[in-house]
């Protein structure tokens, strides 16, 4: 852009975000190419600068923060409880994953970890797990989208649906709930939940294996993702990838399993990591079939929490689920991390708390796609333009949780 | 490895006057190391096949405010075949006497996922990590005066015309806030 002829906002602009590589030290051949921050294939306020000599993509630099909300500021200025509605709007796609790991990061500091009743911990698995199912359907769905087929996006979205209504009769909210407190719940699962939430995941285990047949076994789909994006196993461990990301690389990592926290490791689940199937191990399209896969596993433990909350732990009149909540909540002077694996991956939390206040006296929060998405220029790397798009939604970022 | 056999192959490794302080009671125990050899203790904490911290969980900057005078790096860190934790810490002055941001040793060239948490401590916190390759703000735009998470720092009235603080609406229309907790 030339600066002498812009207008001062274009001025401003530059110097708020300005370009990392200078268009006059370019290799002949090359070109700068902006996308974002509002290009659809960038999931939200993503922009990246690209180099490409012809259509061959030579370097990729992200610039975030463009949805920069402060958050680590407002959780210093509030008790625990209260940030739990910020928590939600981190990762807005999977709020109960988030609450669960706020939630259980400020019982561990005030030692009530382990002490919750039994249909409490259920419960949070339950509505967590079907969270982590619509983050994981829009997730694949949208990534359908941007590469070009329209179809899976419908019918993920579709299904979501029910997802979302379940979650907006338990809590009143479709989307960001503040339902998991901490020490307890909301409120008990409404009368009839339990059933209708059987029929729900009944209902969906043929979708899934539709899924499998309109996307993940589609020829195009294929064509597309297989050997595209190779993000090698050494590479993700030391950019800090988790979650998917991880796994597509192979490594049967998974905090639910490793950390095995709250009724984890009761419930029986495996791990789908990629091997490769389609192309080489860690290419997109593993990412992608590790998510389809988890939404398998999701399923399962979806069943054995019903079962749980159906036999063992079921609901008695005089239940009440915010029996343990603290009313008054100071912990004990100390620092804790705490982490825990949402469907972009491992989640942390950490808070020092003085013991005299009952805000954190620093609050931050490690963010999954911010490290997930840092890996990008390795990846992107001498990619085609068009695959740079489906490599940017194999990251399946949040921006929210990302600028924070 | 147990905390305290970590502690010991630091200061087999190192000699004992690398560990500042310690705390082996708090619920995470963490070591505190000199600030200037930080980047060693760690290149050592990640290639020695004892430890073999190969995966950074987080970078955190903390600001102690003016009163007590210093800043906080906490590096989380995690071995995923030895399912092991260890924090470290290494804390210095808030600012240098001539006024600039202090120098803390970058792990970058350890860990690659510590250059965005990095970036994003020296954009919030203000700590100036030596020998990283691209010291840049992350969230805050790259005009932005000051580093927003320090106790001291003051909100600009405007930031290009564009007003900053909303805090007179509150007061105006008689909204006490949540923030009157002790």
């Amino acid at each position: 852009m030339d600066n002498k002829t812009s207008s001062p906002y274009t001025q401003y602009l530059l110097q708020a975000e300005p370009n990392f590589f200078n268009p006059d030290n370019l290799k002949p051949g090359e070109m700068l190419i902006n996308m974002g921050p509002q290009h659809p294939s960038t999931h939200g306020v993503l922009r990246l600068e690209v180099i490409t000599d012809g259509e061959i993509v030579t370097d990729v630099v992200p610039h975030v923060g463009y949805m920069h909300r402060c958050f680590e500021k407002h959780a210093e200025t509030r008790a625990y409880n209260l940030t739990i509605p910020y928590v939600d709007r981190l990762d807005y796609l999977a709020a109960m994953n988030s609450e669960h790991v706020w939630a259980m990061g400020v019982e561990k500091m005030l030692g009530l970890d382990g002490k919750l009743p039994k249909r409490v911990e259920y419960i949070r698995v339950l509505v967590s797990e079907l969270n982590r199912i619509a983050s994981h359907f829009i997730a694949i769905g949208t990534y359908a989208l941007d590469i070009g087929a329209f179809t899976p996006f419908l019918w993920m979205l579709r299904d979501r649906e029910h997802i979302q209504r379940l979650l907006e009769w338990i809590s009143g909210a479709r989307l960001l709930y503040n339902y998991i407190w901490v020490g307890g719940l909301y409120y008990d699962l409404p009368v009839g939940f339990e059933e209708r939430c059987r029929e729900f995941i009944n209902y969906l285990q043929p979708k899934l294996d539709e899924l499998d047949t309109i996307l993940l076994e589609n020829k195009i789909f294929i064509d597309r993702t297989a050997n595209v994006g190779i993000l090698p196993l050494p590479v993700a461990i030391n950019y800090g990838c988790s979650g998917p990301m991880l796994r597509g690389s192979g490594l049967k990592y998974d905090l639910r399993r490793v950390d095995g926290y709250s009724v984890y490791p009761e419930i029986e689940f495996d791990i789908p990591v990629g091997q490769g199937t389609m192309g080489t191990i860690g290419d997109c399209w593993d990412r992608n079939y590790v998510r389809a896969a988890e939404c398998r596993e999701s399923v399962k433990i979806i069943a054995q929490c019903l079962d749980q909350l159906q036999g063992a732990y079921k609901r008695t009149p005089d239940f009440d689920p915010q029996a343990m909540c603290p009313k008054k909540i100071r912990p004990k002077e100390q620092d804790l991390y705490f982490r825990a694996e949402t469907p972009r991956g491992e989640l942390g939390f950490f808070f020092r708390a003085t013991g005299k206040s009952d805000v954190p006296f620093r609050c931050h929060g490690r963010s999954p796609c911010f490290s997930n998405l840092s890996v990008l220029h390795e990846i992107a790397k001498g990619s085609m333009i068009a695959d740079m798009i489906a490599i940017v939604g194999s990251v399946d970022i949040v921006l929210g949780e990302l600028d924070r | 490895m147990s905390f305290e056999e970590i502690k010991a192959l630091i200061s087999n490794k190192f000699g004992p006057e690398i560990i500042l302080s310690e705390n082996a009671q708090a619920p995470q125990p963490f070591l505190v190391i000199q600030t200037e050899r930080i980047a060693e203790v760690c290149q050592e904490l990640f290639s020695n096949p004892l430890t073999y911290f190969d995966f950074l969980s987080c970078l955190t900057g903390l600001d102690n405010g003016p009163e007590a005078g210093n800043l906080e790096v906490i590096y989380h860190l995690y071995s995923i075949p030895y399912d092991h934790h260890l924090v470290v810490k290494v804390i210095t002055e808030r600012n240098t006497p001539t006024g600039d941001l202090p120098m803390v040793p970058t792990v970058t060239g350890i860990w690659r996922t510590a250059d965005w948490h990095e970036r994003e401590a020296y954009d919030l916190i203000g700590i100036n990590f030596s020998g990283h390759p691209d010291l840049r703000r992350i969230l805050c735009v790259a005009d932005w005066e000051g580093h927003p998470l320090r106790r001291d720092y003051e909100w600009p009235e405007y930031y290009h015309g564009i007003k900053v603080r909303y805090d007179q609406h509150n007061e105006v229309n008689g909204f006490k806030g949540e923030n009157q907790i002790s």
